[in-house]
């Protein structure tokens, strides 16, 4: 795998992928997961966890932090260059020449077609990415009682991610010591 | 001197977006509309209908649409560079510091809380995305129909927008 194949998977990926930063999650990972195989479901729910950690757009996050994973500095830039180039390009020319084009009928009739199939395509990376988590009781426990701030209470994702890591530190101080194996801390 | 005017408050919006594109929103306003008044208020609206409507995120989309508008393609250049830069450099330095803490007992109990936490972040916006867009009986079955496709086939969600474009066209026009 070289430079070129992160750099066309992300242009792929970003030139795809509409409805903003979360609908492009669902082609990150098929491609990134299932695809390429560069990540396993696992890591590539931290890579989005470290993502949404930290400020700036999920997907261009993920990109990066992904194309570290897989070829260090020079590889999480070809990953960069690739998510974010199409969505640049396009814009431009949009911009420039055809702000009309939103009001195009055939636009629009296509874009009612895209929108509800953009929730099916997010809902259903979530079932894939939850197999081994939802397995667990503690991860299952723990989804369910984030769901409902995260949907209703327009919680600041940044308070989500805070709660989260501190039930997961929690856990691992109320859990017996003696059976469990030693971490290494390389 | 513009080109770096731009740079600049894209870097700054960049740093304080944190939680995904549309934090950024109200930041764009005040920095663009209020204080810069590089853009107007229809402006602003247009660009977040243009940033649905074309792929990629809405924080680079809007980056490249006020950039060109303030300052015309090298505009467009540097205001993108300038809010991509705060999160590649972070995103850099984690991945970085992981590569040697990732196995560490303490990392992964972090890990362990954190991975429901963003599934119910990502649900979350599934459920947002759900509440805005599946509105009449049409999209509900769009939405089924796609649901039901990624489930039973395997098709790549990417052929499933395509196919959604195309129903889309026959049904909506």
């Amino acid at each position: 795998m070289n430079y070129l194949q992160i750099f066309l998977t992300f242009l792929k990926i970003g030139a795809t992928t509409f409805g903003g930063g979360y609908a492009m999650l669902p082609v990150i990972r098929q491609e990134v997961v299932n695809r390429h195989s560069w990540l396993g479901e696992e890591e590539f729910i931290d890579a989005l966890a470290v993502a949404q950690s930290l400020p700036g757009a999920v997907a261009i996050n993920t990109a990066v932090f992904v194309g570290y994973k897989v070829k260090g500095l020079p590889g999480s830039l070809a990953a960069l260059l690739g998510a974010v180039l199409p969505s640049f390009l396009v814009i431009l020319l949009v911009a420039a020449f055809f702000v009309q084009f939103i009001e195009n009928r055939l636009v629009a009739a296509a874009f009612a077609g895209i929108r509800p199939v953009v929730a099916a395509l997010i809902a259903f990376a979530v079932m894939r990415l939850g197999k081994t988590v939802f397995r667990k009781k503690f991860g299952l426990i723990l989804f369910f009682l984030f769901l409902l701030p995260a949907v209703f209470l327009r919680f600041n994702p940044i308070l989500l991610i805070i709660a989260g890591a501190a039930a997961g530190l929690l856990r691992e101080a109320l859990q017996p010591k003696p059976e469990r194996e030693k971490g290494d801390a390389r | 001197m513009i080109i770096l005017q731009l740079y600049l408050s894209f870097l700054k919006i960049g740093l304080f977006s944190i939680g995904g594109g549309y934090v950024m929103l109200p930041l764009l306003e005040k920095e663009f509309i209020a204080v810069k008044g590089w853009l107007t208020a229809t402006e602003f609206v247009d660009i977040i209908a243009i940033a649905e409507m074309t792929p990629g995120p809405i924080a680079i989309n809007a980056a490249t649409f006020i950039g060109y508008k303030a300052g015309g393609f090298w505009g467009s250049l540097f205001a993108t560079a300038g809010v991509i830069t705060p999160s590649a450099v972070l995103v850099l330095l984690a991945a970085t510091a992981l590569k040697h803490f990732y196995h560490n007992r303490l990392v992964q109990a972090v890990f362990s809380g954190l991975r429901p936490a963003v599934l119910a972040l990502i649900a979350g916006a599934a459920i947002s995305v759900a509440r805005a867009t599946v509105l009449n009986l049409s999209a509900a079955v769009f939405a089924a129909a796609a649901f039901l496709l990624l489930v039973f086939t395997r098709l790549h969600p990417i052929l499933i927008l395509l196919l959604a474009a195309a129903a889309g066209l026959l049904v909506f026009r």
